[in-house]
């Protein structure tokens, strides 16, 4: 008790909770395999749904893909803060001295990391498997990696209402699809644009602004809702 | 340091009322916290002494009428331990979300062997009991520089030299000027004045 | 300016209020009402296209007109709930939200029994109508989130949250669908477009959004009215109420 010591910066804090996050989510990898094994499995589906015609398939691909990638990431959307809520370590972030803003947008980072940014990266080999035209492949993983993103911070919003409640997994669908209604347009149309030939660009900025809105807005709501829920 | 009560107040309570389920916990209830200061809460269960507890570290915002103070950085510990079955009592502590400070790992090292968890300190917390999560919980009373600490039954689930250590840890606490404001259902066996907040009656003795 | 603000947040007062307020509005609105409805269903001219089946417009499109708006209506209660902390808000934006999602429904199910005689079918993805099957799962969201809370005040104030995330998203949303019904244009349905509206029309359709603004205000204050009472059974005022009531 001699060195007086001055809590540590928000950046600092910030990195801590990252690497924290990181460091529970690799020590349970099977979370992590989890939405890649559902993204999979979905996709296997389709075919036996619809037929395994390739041209139909091909037809279709933009907008399975995109479907798929919104649930995988509405599925573990749930589990940001739950256990953090279950623990007692929610209440300890409320009463830390740097802004919840920031500390809420490291757990949302660190899910994205997980959950959008792996799915953006392994998308090309489903969507190999479903048919999709090579030439829209880079528009799907761009517009993935971009929408994914929108789809943590909107998710994070339902976990933070729905985190003190007993029974939330089937609640935070319904309060957050809506909103994610504008991600799958803007998403499945850049994919289908570029099938086309056509410059999926326009599509890319427009979730690239949505991106900027969400970061701006989202972990307000996302704070408002967990001070809440440790409050319920 | 100040060795007895006195100076600028950490906490100030005014006209503090609570109900719950259209039923008052209590009201009316004012007073300051001061360094130096060791106020125990009593009352039977369903009292409000949670509620109060809640109230003052500021997680509970809406449902009472009346207004609370702050003037100091705080560290609460509530029922739950907030610990991380998945990280080690070191990585638990090193970025422990309640962000109050960074500590050195000697610093978190010490700490841990003075709350008897010296050997435990890379063991995933999983494998550790009940107790030992409350220790590594405790460990933070070590390293903390707030002031002001509320404690909500800080005495569950630890052995008897545990208590006796966490009492001693308590006095040494407000001594450096302090203060500590907890609920127990047993009364301290401290070499210190308590102050008694008793909840049934609704006044500071 | 202050004082009246403080009368808002006083249950009481709020009851008192709205009860005689009621006692006024009621009777408007039925007339109204009524007056709308005869005026716009037997005594317009039918539309030279769609003949008779066109009439439904006097009520969907005011219940759709006022499904929106009550959207607004219910986040703006809760941004004033959740900023000046006032109960009453909370309140008020509890008891739009079952509201609107009878409206949003009723404009609904007139738009398809509107579309089976003009489009050949129930259901059509237009934007609009998309547009407005979102605001029900909007609506829906709230009151489910409402209900699966156990602690009510809590419950309020989540609804707030969600309903100005909502009010946030609604344009966005909105736009979105445009854009993508724009995207998938097919070639059939081209009814909805610009076309102007004969005064004689416009009147009653007019008569009628202002009347469904009454009936949305009329089950807002009966809908806190009851809020009220149950959040308040425990007082005496309410007890006092329930004396005078019985004798």
């Amino acid at each position: 008790m001699t060195v007086p010591r001055t809590p540590p910066g928000t950046a600092a804090f910030c990195l801590a909770l990252l690497r924290r996050q990181l460091t529970l989510a690799a020590r349970r990898p099977i979370e992590i395999g989890n939405p890649l094994l559902f993204f999979a499995m979905v996709v296997a589906l389709f075919p036996l749904g619809l037929g395994p015609a390739p041209d139909q398939l091909a037809g279709f691909a933009p907008g399975i893909l995109w479907i798929i990638a919104l649930l995988s990431s509405l599925l573990t959307s749930d589990t940001v803060f739950r256990s953090d809520f279950e623990d007692g370590s929610l209440e300890q972030l409320l009463l830390a001295p740097q802004p919840l803003f920031m500390s809420v947008l490291a757990y949302i980072c660190a899910h994205w990391l997980v959950t959008g940014l792996l799915l953006a990266l392994v998308s090309p080999l489903f969507a190999l498997m479903i048919k999709l035209p090579a030439a829209a492949i880079g528009a799907l993983v761009a517009s993935l990696l971009l929408g994914t993103a929108v789809l943590s911070l909107v998710g994070g919003i339902g976990a933070a209402l729905t985190v003190g409640l007993k029974r939330g997994g089937m609640l935070i669908s319904l309060l957050i699809l809506p909103f994610y209604m504008p991600v799958l347009i803007f998403g499945s149309a850049a994919v289908q644009n570029a099938t086309l030939g056509i410059p999926a660009a326009p599509y890319l900025a427009v979730l690239g602004a949505l991106l900027c809105l969400a970061i701006a807005l989202a972990p307000l709501a996302i704070a408002a809702g967990l001070r809440i829920s440790v409050d319920a | 340091m100040p060795p007895g009560p006195g100076g600028e107040a950490l906490l100030t309570v005014a006209a503090l009322c609570l109900e719950r389920g259209g039923r008052e916990l209590f009201r009316d209830l004012a007073f300051a916290v001061r360094p130096g200061q060791l106020v125990q809460i009593e009352g039977a269960n369903g009292a409000g002494k949670t509620s109060l507890l809640r109230i003052l570290a500021g997680l509970s915002r809406y449902g009472y009428s009346g207004s609370v103070a702050r003037h100091c950085p705080l560290l609460y510990l509530g029922h739950l331990s907030a610990v991380k079955a998945l990280l080690t009592p070191r990585e638990n502590l090193a970025w422990h979300v309640a962000g109050e400070s960074s500590y050195s790992r000697p610093q978190i090292d010490e700490a841990l062997a003075k709350v008897g968890l010296y050997g435990y300190e890379d063991v995933p917390s999983h494998a550790l009991s009940a107790g030992q999560h409350r220790r590594v919980n405790l460990a933070r009373l070590y390293l903390s520089q707030c002031p002001l600490w509320l404690l909500d039954e800080p005495f569950t689930a630890i052995d008897k030299s545990g208590v006796a250590e966490l009492e001693l840890l308590l006095v040494e606490h407000v001594r450096r000027g302090g203060a500590v404001v907890l609920t127990s259902h047993q009364s301290l066996q401290v070499a210190y004045p308590v102050q008694i907040l008793s909840l049934s009656e609704g006044l500071a003795a | 300016m202050w004082s009246f603000f403080h009368k808002l947040g006083s249950p009481p007062w709020l009851y008192r209020i709205a009860g005689t307020i009621l006692r006024w509005l009621l009777p408007i609105t039925l007339v109204a009402l009524c007056v709308g409805m005869t005026w716009g269903l037997l005594y317009t001219a039918p539309d030279f296209r769609q003949g008779n089946s066109y009439r439904i417009i006097y009520i969907h499109v005011p219940a759709a007109v006022v499904a929106l708006a009550g959207y607004y209506v219910m986040a703006l209660a809760g941004a004033v709930s959740l900023i000046w902390k006032m109960k009453m808000a909370d309140v008020a934006m509890k008891a739009c939200a079952p509201i609107g999602a009878a409206l949003t429904f009723i404009a609904l199910v007139t738009g398809a029994i509107w579309g089976k005689p003009t489009w050949g079918t129930w259901w059509v993805w237009d934007a609009r109508i998309t547009s407005m099957l979102i605001l029900l799962f909007l609506y829906l969201g709230v009151v489910a989130l409402y209900e699966a809370y156990d602690n009510k005040e809590a419950a309020g104030k989540a609804c707030a949250v969600l309903s100005l995330v909502g009010m946030v998203n609604i344009p966005i949303i909105y736009k979105s669908v445009d854009w993508w019904y724009s995207l998938h244009q097919p070639a059939s349905i081209k009814f909805t477009g610009d076309s102007t509206i004969d005064p004689s029309m416009l009147y009653p359709l007019l008569l009628m959004i202002a009347a469904f603004y009454a009936v949305f205000t009329c089950c807002l204050l009966m809908n806190m009215r009851a809020e009220i009472l149950e959040r308040e059974a425990r007082t005496n005022w309410v007890k006092k109420l329930a004396l005078e009531y019985r004798t």
